[in-house]
């Protein structure tokens, strides 16, 4: 068995019926995301078809199947930020970061994703990049921190 | 009178406090008490809101300045990390209570403040900028000159009953709450009443739930208490992924112990000796604050096995969401709870009798449960006091958009929502006019400002087609357009269809595309596209129509809400969309077609680089041209020239 799940196995018992929910999201946790060989673990693990964890693993927003990028952009989609002024074109960001909404860029550098309310409405339009959370963010001031970013080289 | 260590402060606030039925104690046991709950302080005492909003400010930086502050400058003082006292865009809030002097508040407090606003402080006067007002208190003594906060217009009008305690105590600490009264009702609940008594209580209270179907509490309770079986269950639903909606967030991350009270009286009432806690994942703050509050609890044995000796058993877990908008109702949410895909169930059977793992399950919201300690402190008669007919108690309302105050307030039910939009929220800011209140979430209404006499409560709000919900108010400028807000929702509400019906899921679609279709850019359009436009049109409020009636879940049920109310009130913006191809707020892209101006363009080329379209063209340092059949109207030209060459018709 995958050292991870062995892990985890005194906490989500084989005969509870809501241990997959919670052993997806620690997985996701420690390893960054999910894979087909981890689903293929857990459903040897807890007796459930393969095919029913990918469903439920794509319901969800939380889970994905690839890695984040070094720097990943979250983009607030709540009401407020979608409504003010300097509202963030998100197909501008796309065509930046080389990357799509849900994606990576090829150079594994950047990733985007358009998240639901962060909380913060009255900040909008809020991103969070990595654990930072800008706010106010005008499409000038973006431009910069990704070009920024963009050179920095390490 | 000294200061207690914390094992002895635990001692005192259960044995003196919480069991102290009269209420009334001895001088000594009072002035310790004023010590706790830092009525009477000996040191300087900061306060800082450090919810989600706070720490997005700044809060965090705030708070190292301040440190550093006090160690560069010898002072002891004690920082005190508070929730969100509701007024989230004047964060970061910073209070400062000297001893005997009444506690004032600063709003806007950025680091690089921090020096010049303490150093004042510390000297007995007022940096007078910044300042919000003053916590009113008896025996401290006032600061010459400055308002008091209850007077400030955005706490004025409120009723600050569920939100008593928030901002003003520390989340993290339970012997601020204990301090309080906190767990009281909780105490003389497991000893004095029987589960039915609690009922009864709640019944005659008249409280309703607050999640958005408005279903009674204590009819709620009473149907679970009544279902036999050996095993029970109480979820607390703080999933609230309404987008632009954070007053769940803000009672757990302002007074947690207060929805862990509620919760526990909950259980107590229906029998169940298990209750869950379901928060989204992506809400940290609240995670870590609630996770650190049940372990109090736990320790304080206000929770676990056999509470105050009453023979009562309660475990309480945190179950985090994995994200989906329609696990937010309940028989989704107990889906997701199972590890299954959130997906609506047919009601009847309800939760109450068969719900969690096929027990009998009350499912209630965060606001809900957070008003039941005081229900049970003050009475039943005290709650029906507040409010309209139908509708008792207060409520809780965020505030957003466009507004010069936001945050969050509660309010008397029954208050007009022209007084929260202009006296509590202060209009639209720069005062330009109001266009909309949008209230209700994704499943709510644009209401015009004709429309704002309608009063907040269940049946008020019903006759005029919006719901309660989780009760959001947006307000929209002239800036907004409103065909592209419906547009906005409906590609949420499209996203969020959990798929398991057909008029949810195919409609929201059509829905959208029909509302694509009114918005798109008319130059790549077919003569066939133009007639599927017009037909859509007109099957938009028959397909509603339909959605409403044949969906399984609320989801379904409201997803054409907004683009009726929208067609209802604001009929004309969209004919102007479908019939003169234009938007009069410039929102729709689509519908824009740029042009430079020759006289001011350089030639600096920002733009043609910029184009993903690659429609611009011109040599450098000569003024550029567009290409309007290539044009997709994005815009992202006009918001990159330095020089306003761009513009659009
Ligand atoms: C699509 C959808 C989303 C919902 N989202 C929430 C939510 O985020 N929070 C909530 O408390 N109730 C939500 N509800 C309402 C719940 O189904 C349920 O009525 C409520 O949690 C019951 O609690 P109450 O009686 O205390 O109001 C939602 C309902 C629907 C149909």
């Amino acid at each position: 068995m995958n050292e991870l799940i062995e892990k985890m196995v005194p906490r989500f018992p084989v005969n509870k019926k809501d241990s997959l929910l919670g052993m997806l999201q620690e997985i996701q946790k420690a390893h960054g995301f999910l894979t087909e060989e981890l689903i293929r673990e857990v459903a040897q693990y807890l007796h459930l078809p393969v095919n029913k964890i990918y469903g439920l693993a794509t319901f969800y927003d939380q889970f994905r199947f690839h890695a984040l990028g070094k720097y990943h952009f979250q983009i607030c989609n709540g009401t407020s930020c979608h409504l003010s002024e300097s509202s963030i074109n998100i197909k501008d960001l796309e065509n930046q970061l080389y990357t799509k909404d849900g994606g990576i860029s090829r150079d594994r550098k950047f990733s985007l994703e358009s998240v639901s309310c962060m909380g913060s409405c009255e900040q909008g339009p809020v991103v969070k990049i990595n654990a930072t959370v800008f706010t106010n963010v005008s499409p000038d001031e973006l431009n910069r921190i990704i070009r920024s970013l963009k050179d920095k080289t390490e | 009178m000294s200061v207690l260590d914390s094992i002895q402060t635990k001692d005192f606030l259960i044995e003196k406090i919480l069991k102290n039925y009269s209420g009334i104690f001895d001088k000594g046991t009072g002035e310790q008490l004023a010590l706790i709950k830092r009525e009477k302080v000996i040191h300087p005492v900061l306060y800082l809101g450090m919810g989600t909003c706070g720490i997005v400010s700044g809060a965090d930086k705030t708070y190292m300045a301040i440190q550093k502050y006090l160690n560069d400058n010898n002072l002891e003082a004690e920082v005190v990390k508070t929730g969100c006292l509701g007024f989230c865009s004047a964060e970061p809030l910073l209070d400062i209570q000297l001893p005997g002097k009444a506690r004032i508040s600063y709003q806007h407090v950025t680091q690089e403040k921090v020096e010049d606003l303490l150093n004042a402080v510390f000297h007995h006067t007022l940096i007078p900028e910044n300042i919000l007002g003053q916590h009113r208190f008896a025996s401290h003594e006032e600061w010459p000159g400055v308002d008091f906060i209850d007077q400030h217009p955005f706490f004025a009008q409120q009723h600050r009953n569920v939100l008593h305690n928030t901002g003003l105590i520390s989340p993290w600490s339970i012997d601020d709450y204990l301090a309080r009264g906190g767990y009281k009702s909780l105490f003389k609940t497991v000893l004095n009443y029987t589960p039915d008594k609690v009922c009864e209580i709640i019944e005659q209270s008249e409280l309703r739930g607050r999640g958005g179907g408005g279903y009674a509490t204590g009819k709620k309770w009473r149907n679970a208490l009544d279902t036999g079986s050996d095993q029970k269950f109480l979820v607390c639903n703080a999933e609230e992924s309404d987008p632009g909606v954070f007053l769940n967030r803000a009672f757990i991350e302002g007074d947690p112990h207060r929805v862990l009270e509620g919760i526990a009286i909950a259980s107590y009432a229906i029998g169940a000796n298990s209750a869950y806690i379901h928060i989204r994942y992506n809400h940290e703050q609240s995670l870590m604050i609630m996770e650190n509050a049940i372990a109090q609890a736990k320790e304080y044995g206000i929770l676990g096995e056999n509470i105050f000796a009453s023979g009562f058993n309660l475990n309480l877990f945190i179950r985090k969401g994995a994200g989906a908008f329609v696990c937010g109702e309940e028989t989704s949410l107990i889906a997701s709870m199972e590890s299954q895909r959130g997906t609506p169930q047919t009601k009847p059977p309800y939760p109450t009798e068969k719900g969690l793992f096929g027990h009998p399950t009350v499912v209630n919201n965060v606001e809900t449960l957070a008003n039941v300690p005081a229900i049970l402190e003050n009475g039943p008669t005290w709650f029906r006091s507040i409010g309209t007919n139908g509708s008792k108690g207060t409520k809780v309302i965020s505030l957003a958009g466009k507004a010069t105050r936001k945050g969050f307030v509660e309010v008397p039910m029954g208050i007009p929502i022209s007084n929260i939009v202009f006296d509590i929220a202060g209009g639209i800011s720069d005062g330009k006019p109001l266009k909309a209140v949008q209230i209700g979430g994704p499943f709510g209404i644009c209401i015009p400002p004709k429309g704002l006499s309608a009063e907040i409560g269940y049946e008020s709000l019903q006759e005029i087609g919006a719901s309660l919900g989780l009760c959001g108010l947006t307000l929209l400028d002239e800036d907004i357009c409103m065909v592209s807000l419906s547009k906005y929702f409906m590609k949420l509400l499209h996203k969020e269809s959990c798929g398991k019906c057909i008029p949810c899921r195919e409609g929201t679609h059509r829905m959208l595309e029909i509302l694509e279709g009114i918005t798109k850019r008319p130059k790549e359009e077919s003569s066939h596209e133009t007639l599927e436009r017009f037909k859509g049109v007109v099957q938009l409020e028959n397909l509603a129509e339909v959605i409403h009636d044949t969906s399984l879940c609320g989801l379904g049920k409201n997803a054409p809400n907004p683009v009726l109310s929208s067609l209802k009130w604001f009929r004309d913006e969209f004919e102007e969309h479908i019939f003169d191809r234009k938007c009069r707020a410039g929102v729709c892209n689509d519908l824009r077609s740029f042009f430079i101006d020759v006289d001011i363009c350089n030639g600096c080329n920002v733009c043609q680089k910029k184009c993903p379209e690659t429609a611009i063209i011109g040599a450098i340092r000569m003024p550029h041209f567009i290409v309007e059949s290539k044009c997709t109207g994005c815009g992202i030209c006009f918001d990159s020239c330095k020089f306003n060459a761009i513009y659009y018709k």
